[in-house]
């Protein structure tokens, strides 16, 4: 049947959930995919502070351009819109402070 | 000088890809090197791992397509890798890339430059909140991980790619609060002959705009965000009408939101051109500042060859016969006698070129949005420097980008001058009173994407480091 604006949400099938920790607390995300898309569906949308005015930033240009995204893992900073999600990561946020 | 590879591409969107499909039919080895996994670029980027089946979009399709004949092609696809530096000799091109944290050198008797563009995001207040995306970068989010941005979506820039971002939000099963776009109804109307040269995509179009009516979603045309608030990420933007120069008038009205998504058109990455030595020239039908070209693709450097929207913003289907016959010139170069008709390739390509560059009218910003930008925005991202901080540099004899640059840090940042250079060639451009096309961007300088130092540093022993011998006194 033709849909005008069809709603896809149900019809996409996903790799089964697995647990990764930011900063320590544990969150559920589709294996292999971005952190930034993670992160975005815990509604986790604070990853860092701006290292001038702290000011918060989150996933902006979402190809690994803008550097917003940064996080460490293993001591390495990568671009959450560049990370794939796999069992136990951990990742360290570039946060000053968290939010209370 | 023996090269690692014939031909090298770096890019692998519709350019890079049938540049290095085309080069390969002529029996020149070709490598292909990309910064994502899979080839496909922005328009065609494939979907994550996590995605086991979905339901088919064109440019799943597109992409799909072209992924397979990649992989069915002699190319040698270089995928999840960085090209940070290019360096030219007499006869050969050197490319310095990381893989996995090494960094690797390839050397190459023609380069083929396709890295394609980025997007340009007029700041304004609260714009760097967490929350707010560029609209190239929701749709690399769409297409990668298949997932809304937000709950409720303002969708606000110019051009086509409001409605698909819109669309594509609601298809994935976000909300979307409103529309805002620049454009009036009459801008589309204008656009509407070159559009009929590519009857499914007007009718792509009309589908999506008649979906937000039927679904009550508002479109404020001629009408742009002005303002974006929040404490830790947003919560609603304020938005004015706009006059035909696009400049903000009139009373504020608000909308809330959890997300908004910014984009007033895009521009050639032309870094990577910068470095390969070729020059650059003004074009503001094309999005700015892009690379100097002769036909199929030919530069100013033997060897090197450019296609793509990097070479002019003119869309996804221009950019497939534009690498095609980037393509020709590569192997042309390199002694191959053409087989293909060359001419049959140009005329398609000045038809697909039609097309976008009627929609990059529709995207490319009027002078009034610049007012956007208020004293107190930030203008640079990485590094926090606002719009008055920046003309206090100029009242102090900051007189270039350049200037800018080493003066105030304004572009030094980890993104490298990405995401503020336009806004501050505009400023300057005003301070001075003269054309942006008078306003060049800073010298391209390695790394193009950030690398460690430890990656550059490589493996070396103390006893390898050459040592010169001390000057005579």
């Amino acid at each position: 049947m033709f849909q005008l604006a069809p709603n896809h949400q149900d019809d996409i099938v996903r790799t089964a959930k697995i647990r990764f920790t930011f900063d320590g607390e544990s969150f559920l995300a589709h294996e292999g995919e971005t952190l930034a898309a993670a992160l975005m569906r815990a509604k986790l949308l604070h990853i860092r502070d701006a290292p001038g005015d702290e000011s918060p930033r989150g996933v902006f240009c979402c190809m690994g351009l803008c550097q917003e995204c940064v996080v460490q893992v293993d001591g390495k900073t990568i671009e959450s819109c560049r990370l794939s999600v796999s069992p136990d990561l951990h990742v360290t946020s570039l946060r000053r402070q968290l939010d209370t | 000088m023996i090269t690692d590879t014939d031909i090298a591409v770096i890019g692998a969107g519709p350019a890079g890809c049938n540049a290095a499909l085309l080069a390969a039919e002529y029996d020149f080895s070709v490598v292909m090197l990309d910064e994502q996994v899979s080839p496909g670029g922005q328009v065609w980027r494939a979907k994550s791992p996590a995605i086991l089946s979905a339901p088919e979009t064109p440019e799943s399709v597109a992409g799909e397509s072209v992924r397979n004949a990649i992989s069915q092609s002699n190319v040698t696809h270089l995928g999840g890798v960085r090209v940070w530096h290019i360096e030219r000799s007499e006869d050969a091109f050197v490319i310095h890339y990381e893989n996995a944290g090494v960094s690797i050198s390839l050397s190459c008797r023609c380069l083929v430059i396709a890295t394609g563009a980025r997007e340009t995001i007029q700041p304004i207040p609260g714009w760097t909140l967490p929350g707010v995306v560029g609209m190239a970068g929701a749709t690399s989010i769409f297409k990668q991980d298949l997932i809304p941005i937000g709950s409720k979506m303002v969708v606000s820039g110019t051009g086509p790619l409001v409605f698909f971002v819109a669309a594509e939000q609601q298809r994935l099963g976000g909300e979307v609060a409103a529309i805002v776009t620049s454009n009036t109804l009459l801008d589309w109307i204008k656009a509407l002959p070159a559009m009929l040269l590519r009857p499914g995509l007007l009718f792509r179009g009309l589908r999506w705009i008649t979906a937000m009516y039927v679904n009550r979603i508002p479109i404020y045309w001629g009408h742009t965000v002005t303002r974006v608030e929040g404490e830790s990420s947003v919560s609603r933007v304020e938005f004015k009408k706009i006059s035909k120069d696009w400049t903000p008038q009139g009373q504020p009205r608000f909308i809330e939101c959890d997300c908004v998504s910014l984009g007033s058109g895009l521009i050639s990455a032309f870094e990577s051109f910068q470095l390969a030595g070729i020059s650059l020239e003004h074009n503001s039908d094309l999005g700015g500042w892009i690379p100097k070209q002769e036909q199929d693709g030919r530069t100013n450097v033997g060897g090197c060859f450019i296609c793509g929207d990097g070479a002019g913003i003119r869309g996804s289907l221009a950019a497939e016969t534009h690498g095609k016959l980037a393509g020709l010139s590569a192997v042309a170069f390199l002694g191959a006698k053409i087989n293909h008709s060359i001419v049959k390739l140009r005329r398609e390509y000045t038809r697909a070129a039609s097309f976008g560059e009627a929609m990059s009218k529709l995207s490319i910003p009027r002078p009034g949005l610049t007012k956007l930008t208020t004293a107190k925005t930030v203008v640079c991202r990485c590094e926090g420097i606002t719009r008055a901080e920046i003309e206090d540099e100029m009242n102090l004899g900051a007189q270039s980008t350049i200037s800018v640059k080493s003066g105030v840090r304004a572009g030094m940042g980890p993104c490298g001058g990405k995401f503020c250079q336009t806004a501050i060639t505009d400023l300057i451009a005003k301070t001075k009173s003269c054309p942006v096309s008078q306003i060049a961007p800073p010298t391209a300088r390695p790394p193009l994407r950030p690398i460690s130092v430890n990656t550059l540093a490589g493996d070396f022993d103390y006893s390898d480091l050459p040592i010169s011998k001390p000057s005579p006194l």
